[in-house]
């Protein structure tokens, strides 16, 4: 039984091929698995294990080290605000809180709180599905993840992939 | 190294340690080279056998020179290096090290199990404030959860060393557990449903610096100040690594690795390291029973023996000394097998002894093959296997191969009839087909495998298969032995076999590899009588008894009907026999009709010697008192000599030893003393290589004597060779002693039938999880005992039409039985797998014994 | 005072196409990876390099050319990675680069790859960048099908392609070992050094790793001449560098100046100064790991000198962020904030740092929330360092293995240099507060 998909199986062959050690590929996969199933689940582990020829428990390991590799299944969008310095004295802090408030019974929203984005020169920042959005303020910010549940906005795929 | 030419470079660099100069080999890393030199320096992480990872920051040091501190364990030494390990910088480093590490520490020393042999705990108590200036919450996990049914896991307790991953992955090659998230989070986790399994993963409770990971079985059973201990050998394979066995109240409860350079590097597998409660089994029988009117009876000892004297001297007069044959003798001592020996072929005068069951090789081959050390595998040209899985076979020996290969870089060539645990590393694969002749470019491949390099061509041979007849596998042999500069790795699994085929338990064999026609002078002197004739082997004797021709059989230790690889027949032969004596710690399913049982001592209640699969002779120890009033199985052998008119004249095992040494060729100079002074025991025959013998200086401690913790360490006898090697001229004394059996290189034609389409031919190897006594009787290994299924390859499954998983029958020429079938990309088209077991599951009760080969018929059910 | 355009020349000129292919080559892209291969002198390219004085943008500065140099002559294949990992907080730079002008980083390490002799380069991209990741991907493609990339490059007979691997949240990774095991597939933990990459990086064979804007520089060397282009800037800190600037000030974003401009005209002139013209606190000049400076006069008018700074006042450039803090901020908080950061960040790979970053955090915690007691202070220092010896007093060493432990001490460091009695009597009302 594979757990990627037909177009992804072949997608995950041609990045098997950029690797001299499919190991190399744990990653690239990981982000594959989770365009596909919106979180990294055990059975796209053990698949992502047999294909780069690891254990289970290795992809494991790695994937666990990664923040943006999430082994519960979230929300369909994934709301990442900054906390850090420059956002900390900028509001960022504010967002987050009434983000959270707002969606804590909205399963198809995760918020999460993260380290700086690199998008300094624009804070307080946020990203819904790694798509930047920079000057945020409590209301804005509701704004755009509303933007995003209702269509209007999309993000990109993280693998590269492009899926249905 | 040779000493012969001399060396106008300087070979070695010279180094200062804290004021101490020494020499050290280049390469070597500082921590290791200060040990050595009397400067121990403080490490969690570093472990002598895996890689260095400087993870744990507590063997930082000052060079001098150098930028900052780096670690000792991953900085290798440097001519002229001046290290300092005790400066005021280091000593504060060392301290914030071990603060660190406690601040998340749960102190739970009182109920943990490592509590008394921690260094954590050691140098904790060294360190000093006594007031933690960390007032936060520690860090908190659920407490123990299971990696496996042997291992427990305290994350709490846990340093984050990563010896018990590193373990996994570098030595075992199991990589089933590793960190899981990052940082202060991070932790030592398996895969979901996936735990554990590894047949090594007690080797990471021996190794954990703290108590996080411990042995399910050992849990809360004592504690360290509790324990008496005693260096032996584990003879639960054939490998005998070393060991500490300890007892708390006159019972076994732990076995902890010693780390044998020549042998096994520290390790155990948890076969060997927790197959203990087998010993004191309720089930065990204790006290000496006779049969009468078909009831046994609890007798004393001098009525049992009585008995039993009373049936062999009966039968002897009746029918003659053949009418007696003796199976077994591989489970016990050196010591044990040579008094058996005595007794059957000095007094009683059969031949008709086997200390194998048709599972093993020809002794005529064992005995006289050109012999490599384990140690060969690390310096060899190439390594051929010509086995099944050792992995399953013998654990330790696979954990040396598989070092050989990865780490060493010696290339692999692998002529097993099925993939295994190392084939993804060999250099050339030529699965060989149980029956017909190895490919015919083996020899080209092994030259081609070998270019470059040098050294010589190790073949690891063993009985791969018990559905082939051994012929098959001499015959390889024969082949490989044209192999330039060739020597062979015995891999037979049985316990002692070794110690008991060199002790003369084999038809046409004398102790200490000698042939009966080529001793028979020198042993009639020493014994008063040898047999006038070779005699039958296992298969042999079984199919004698069958008809009738064998009125007593002794079983030492030995269940034909469960271990020999024909249960027909062996079922058919004890049904047939008048009179089994049997010597055992069990009823078995061959002892259930014995006129007389004989309760014999078992591993752990005895002392004495044994013999590895590569000719080293070890002391085993032992620990606790015999249960009940069970008797050292060569002492049962020389009551049974005096009651047949001989007095053996042998009071003590020592004195056996010494015997064997006496009057045992290959046994030259291999006294008690040696053994026991030995620290690496002695490979047999000690002649030509006595200084190469490592005599031991001091005892073997579990707690280092500083203090300085480094218990979890595989423990270290230390020991150096002799100054004056013993003179060869003493060892070689008897010149009138008989010759070593050289094994003739006769190829055995292989006259198996060809392979026909709709058969699958039977390759039946054994688990390590089998269903012997070790096993049954600890409950702990007793649940890893795997189900035997059939493997085919999936064509060939497609081809019978079941899914991976289904319901198949198999036909033999000895009968059918429905098993599950499992698709395995690793098994040859046309060739089945199956592991051998007992029970009517397994393999035993479709193997001919009289057919070189077992073809099956495979069916649907549906 | 006015920036000194080279690197972020093109994107600054064509805001709106200077990412795509046909924006690029509009504006001299690839023009300097021909002449190089028309030239056929890899030797030539390292001479400019060096020449140039050109220093690593990443983060420890250093020089190019002799990292480039300490890979062994004959040992192949050798790999060049890229990294484009920007993690460390308050650094924006090569998002921007990425985003803005790929194709000058693509050209950038043809020409280095070509100057190396390495035939595939791997970009570790921060998983978090998912426009920069599109953006990169298809200037390769685009670069590929017109002959820049692939085989035989414009007919000169070298083959170079570029793998664009991306990261999955974790800031250790821009640590160059921990990069090299990540692209691998392993967890981000560093490496102990020995070997270095150069000798043993990437699947155990010789590698360099450079920083983007390192990267994107050569084209720039090479088209000026390694001469020409060290005339810019000052002492052995040569060119321009793309300083981010962000808190409070006016107009925070990337400046690309001359380096040797003083923090004054950064960010005073450039930036526009700090907000409501109040004055300036604290500014953390070099990322997060860097020490802190003041807004004194004597900091404010030391040069952009990366020696001098060091030198001077124990502080790094670094990976060239810049992060302002007006008098309305608590140096406490930020500290706080910035021991999260490390805390989280950590790898876990070596004690000190695992538990200690754990450790800081948890006191500067209670510290900033109000919870402090008087001898917090001093234990932040004492256990800062066990994980940095000599961090408070140089010369500072590490126990770590890397410097991500030691980088979440500096902030205890300057704590304790600038506002020592400040934080005391803090500690010593919040303890009356509690009693
Ligand atoms: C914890 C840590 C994080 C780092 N993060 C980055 C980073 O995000 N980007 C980067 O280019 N260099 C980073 N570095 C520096 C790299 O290790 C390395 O020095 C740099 O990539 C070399 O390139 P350069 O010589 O071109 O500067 C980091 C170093 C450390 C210790
Ligand atoms: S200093 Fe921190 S990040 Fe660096 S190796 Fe040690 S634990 Fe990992
Ligand atoms: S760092 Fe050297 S023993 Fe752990």
């Amino acid at each position: 039984m594979s757990f990627f998909d037909e177009s992804n199986v072949a997608k995950a062959k041609e990045i098997l091929a950029r690797y001299p050690r499919p190991k190399s590929a744990i990653l690239p996969l990981a982000h594959l698995a989770q365009d596909q199933n919106g979180w990294l689940s055990p059975e796209a582990m053990e698949q992502i294990a047999d294909l780069t020829g690891t254990t289970p428990a290795d992809v494991l390991g790695t994937c666990s080290f990664y923040t943006m590799l999430k082994r519960r299944p979230c929300g369909k969008f994934v709301v990442s605000v900054c906390t850090n310095v420059t956002c900390l004295v900028t509001g960022g802090p504010e967002v987050l809180d009434h983000l959270e408030a707002r969606y804590a019974s909205e399963p198809d929203v995760t918020v999460e709180e993260v380290e700086c984005l690199a998008a300094c020169d624009g804070a307080p920042a946020l990203q819904v599905n790694y798509e930047f959005h920079e000057r945020v303020s409590p209301s804005s910010a509701v704004e755009i993840v509303e933007g995003y549940r209702s269509g209007t906005r999309r993000a990109r795929t993280v693998s590269g992939a492009t899926v249905a | 190294m040779t000493t012969a030419e001399p060396q106008a470079q300087k070979t070695t660099v010279t180094v200062t340690v804290d004021g101490v100069t020494f020499e050290a080999q280049p390469g070597e890393l500082v921590i290791k080279a200060a040990q050595e030199h009397g400067v121990y320096i403080p490490r969690f992480c570093w472990h002598e056998r895996m890689e260095p990872v400087g993870m744990c920051r507590m063997c930082l040091v000052e060079i001098e020179g150098g930028r900052g501190y780096p670690p000792a364990c991953t900085t290798p030494v440097a001519d002229g290096m001046v290290v300092h390990t005790q400066t005021d910088a280091v000593k504060q480093i060392q301290d914030g090290v071990l603060e660190f590490l406690l601040i998340n520490h749960p102190l739970d020393c009182p109920v943990c199990d490592r509590g008394g042999e921690c260094p954590l705990q050691d140098q904790t108590l060294a360190f000093g404030p006594g007031e933690s200036r960390f007032v936060e919450e520690k860090r908190h996990f659920p407490k123990p959860i299971p990696l496996s049914e042997l291992v427990l896991l305290d994350r709490e307790r846990c340093i984050q060393c990563a010896r018990c991953i590193r373990f996994a992955d570098e030595i075992a090659g199991d990589v089933l557990i590793d960190f899981v998230d990052r940082g202060d989070r991070m932790q030592v986790l398996n895969f979901e449903e996936q735990p554990f399994d590894s047949y090594f993963s007690g080797n990471t409770v021996q190794i954990c610096p703290v108590g996080a990971l411990t042995a399910s079985q050992y849990r809360f059973r004592a504690r360290p100040w509790d324990l008496s201990t005693v260096e032996t050998s584990c003879t639960t394979c054939s490998m005998h690594c070393r060991g500490a066995v300890q007892s708390s109240s006159n019972r076994l409860v732990r076995l902890l690795a010693v780390d044998s350079e020549p042998v096994n590097h520290g390790w155990l597998c948890d076969k060997g390291r927790y197959g203990l409660e087998w010993v004191h089994s309720e089930h065990r029988l204790i006290e000496p029973q006779v049969r009468d009117g078909g009831v046994w009876s609890e007798v004393s000892w001098p009525d049992a023996l009585d008995r039993a004297a009373d049936a062999i001297e009966t039968a002897k007069e009746l029918h003659g000394a053949d009418a007696i044959a003796v199976l077994g003798g591989a489970r016990g001592t050196n010591e044990d097998a040579y008094v058996w020996s005595v007794l059957a072929k000095g007094v009683i005068g059969t031949d008709n002894v086997d200390a194998q069951l048709g599972d093993g090789l020809p002794a005529e081959f064992v005995l006289g093959m050109e012999r490599a050390e384990i140690a060969d595998l690390d310096r060899a040209r190439a390594i051929v296997v010509l086995d099944h899985d050792l992995r399953d076979e013998v654990p330790v020996l696979f954990l040396r191969l598989r070092r050989a290969v990865l780490e060493l870089g010696v290339p692999l060539v692998d002529l097993a009839p099925a993939a295994h645990g190392l084939s993804a590393h060999a250099a050339v694969i030529a699965r060989t087909v149980p029956g017909e002749p190895l490919a015919a470019n083996v020899h080209d491949e092994i030259s081609r495998a070998c270019e470059g390099r040098q050294g010589r061509v190790v073949v690891v041979v063993g009985r791969g298969n018990l559905a082939a007849a051994a012929d098959s596998i001499v015959g390889a042999a024969a082949e490989l032995a044209r192999v330039h500069d060739v020597r062979f790795l015995s891999a037979l699994r049985r316990g002692n076999v070794h110690g008991a085929l060199d002790a003369g338990l084999a038809p046409g064999f004398l102790p200490g590899r000698t042939t009966l026609d080529a001793g028979r002078a020198w042993f009639t002197d020493q014994w008063g009588g040898v047999p006038a004739e070779r005699g039958l082997d296992a298969e042999g004797i079984l199919r004698a008894a069958a008809d009738g021709k064998i009125r007593v059989l002794v079983l030492v230790g030995a269940d034909p009907v469960s271990d020999f690889p024909d249960a027909t027949l062996a079922r058919r032969a004890i049904d047939a026999v008048d009179t089994i004596i049997a010597v055992d710690g069990f009823e078995s399913e061959s002892t259930k009709r014995a006129e007389v049982f004989l309760p014999c001592t078992l591993w752990g209640e005895k002392a004495g010697t044994v013999t590895n699969l590569e000719g080293r002779v070890q002391r085993v120890g032992r620990k606790v008192a015999p249960e009940g009033t069970a008797m050292d199985d060569w002492r049962i052998a020389a009551e049974l000599a005096l009651r047949l008119g001989r007095d053996l004249d042998l009071a003590t095992v020592d004195e056996v030893t010494d015997e064997i040494a006496r009057v045992a060729p290959a046994f030259a100079g291999v006294t008690s003393e040696l053994v026991k002074s030995a620290r690496d025991g002695a490979v047999l025959p000690v002649a030509g290589h006595l200084d190469e013998i490592v005599l031991r200086t001091g005892e073997l401690s579990i707690m280092a004597d500083d203090g300085s913790g480094t218990s979890w360490d595989p423990i270290k006898v230390h020991g150096e060779a002799p100054e004056e090697p013993a003179d060869e001229s003493e060892v070689t004394a008897h010149v009138d002693a008989p010759a070593l059996h050289v094994w003739d290189r006769r190829a055995p034609q292989p006259e198996a039938p060809a392979r026909d389409a709709y058969a699958l031919r039977l390759v039946v190897g054994r688990a390590l999880y089998d269903d012997g006594r070790l096993v049954s009787e600890t409950p702990l290994l007793q649940r890893l005992v795997r189900d035997p299924d059939l493997r085919v390859h999936p064509s060939d499954l497609a081809r019978i039409g079941v899914d991976s998983g289904g319901q198949v029958k198999v036909t033999s020429t000895r009968g059918s039985q429905v098993v599950a079938v499992r698709a395995d990309a690793g098994v040859p088209a046309g060739i089945a797998c199956m592991d051998f077991s007992a029970d009517a599951l397994g393999a035993a009760l479709l193997v001919d014994a009289g057919q070189p080969v077992v073809d099956l018929r495979v069916e649907s059910l549906r | 005072m006015t920036e000194t355009r080279i690197v972020t020349k093109r994107l600054r000129d064509r805001p709106d196409d200077s990412w795509t292919i046909d924006g690029a080559l509009a504006s001299g892209a690839y023009e300097q990876l021909r002449a190089v291969l028309a030239k056929g002198d890899t030797a030539d390219v390292q001479e400019q390099v060096k020449l140039s004085g050109l220093r690593g943008r990443g983060g420890a500065g250093f020089p190019t050319a002799q990292k480039w140099s300490f890979l062994p002559p004959d040992s192949f294949p050798r790999y060049l990675v890229v990294n484009a990992d920007e993690g460390e907080p308050s650094t924006f730079k090569d998002r921007m680069l990425l985003e803005r002008d790929p194709h000058q980083l693509v050209e950038g390490i043809a020409i280095s790859s070509y100057s190396v002799k390495c035939n595939v380069a791997y970009v570790y991209v921060r998983g978090e960048f998912a426009l920069g990741y599109e953006r990169l991907a298809r200037a390769i493609d685009d670069a590929r099908a017109k002959g820049f990339l692939g085989r035989d490059i414009l007919g000169s007979g070298f083959d170079c392609d570029i793998v664009v691997h991306r990261g999955a949240g974790a800031y250790i990774c821009g640590e160059e070992t921990a990069l090299l095991e990540s692209l691998e597939g392993s967890q981000g933990m560093p490496r102990i050094r020995p070997p270095f990459p150069a000798i043993e990086g990437l699947y155990a064979k010789p590698t360099v790793v450079n920083n983007v804007e390192t990267l994107s520089t050569v084209p720039h060397i090479v088209r000026m001449g390694g001469e020409e282009y060290a005339k810019l800037g000052v002492n052995r800190s040569t060119g321009t560098r793309i300083f981010s600037v962000s808190g409070h000030v006016n107009q925070p974003g990337n400046y690309e100046v001359e380096l040797g401009m003083t923090f004054r005209d950064l960010l005073y002139g450039l930036a526009g100064g700090v907000r409501e013209n109040r004055k300036i606190k604290f500014f953390i000049p070099g990322g997060a790991s860097s020490q802190w400076l003041t807004g004194s006069d004597e900091h404010l008018d030391a040069p952009l000198d990366m020696d001098f700074v060091q030198q001077t006042f124990g502080v790094m450039l670094g990976s060239g962020a810049i992060m302002v803090y007006d008098e309305t901020v608590d140096p406490v908080l930020i500290a706080w904030r910035l021991a999260k950061f490390f805390a989280h960040e950590s790898c876990g790979k070596c004690t000190p740092c695992r538990e200690g970053t754990g450790w800081i955090e948890k006191v500067l915690y209670r510290m900033s929330h109000g919870l402090g007691r008087p001898a917090d202070l001093d234990l932040l220092v004492d256990v800062g360092g066990n994980i940095s010896p000599g961090v408070v007093n140089a010369p500072f060493v590490q126990t770590t293995i890397c410097p991500l432990g030691p980088s979440a001490v500096s902030c205890i460091a300057s704590l304790n240099k600038f506002f020592r009695d400040e934080v005391l009597e803090r500690l010593r009302n919040d303890a009356g507060a509690h009693a």
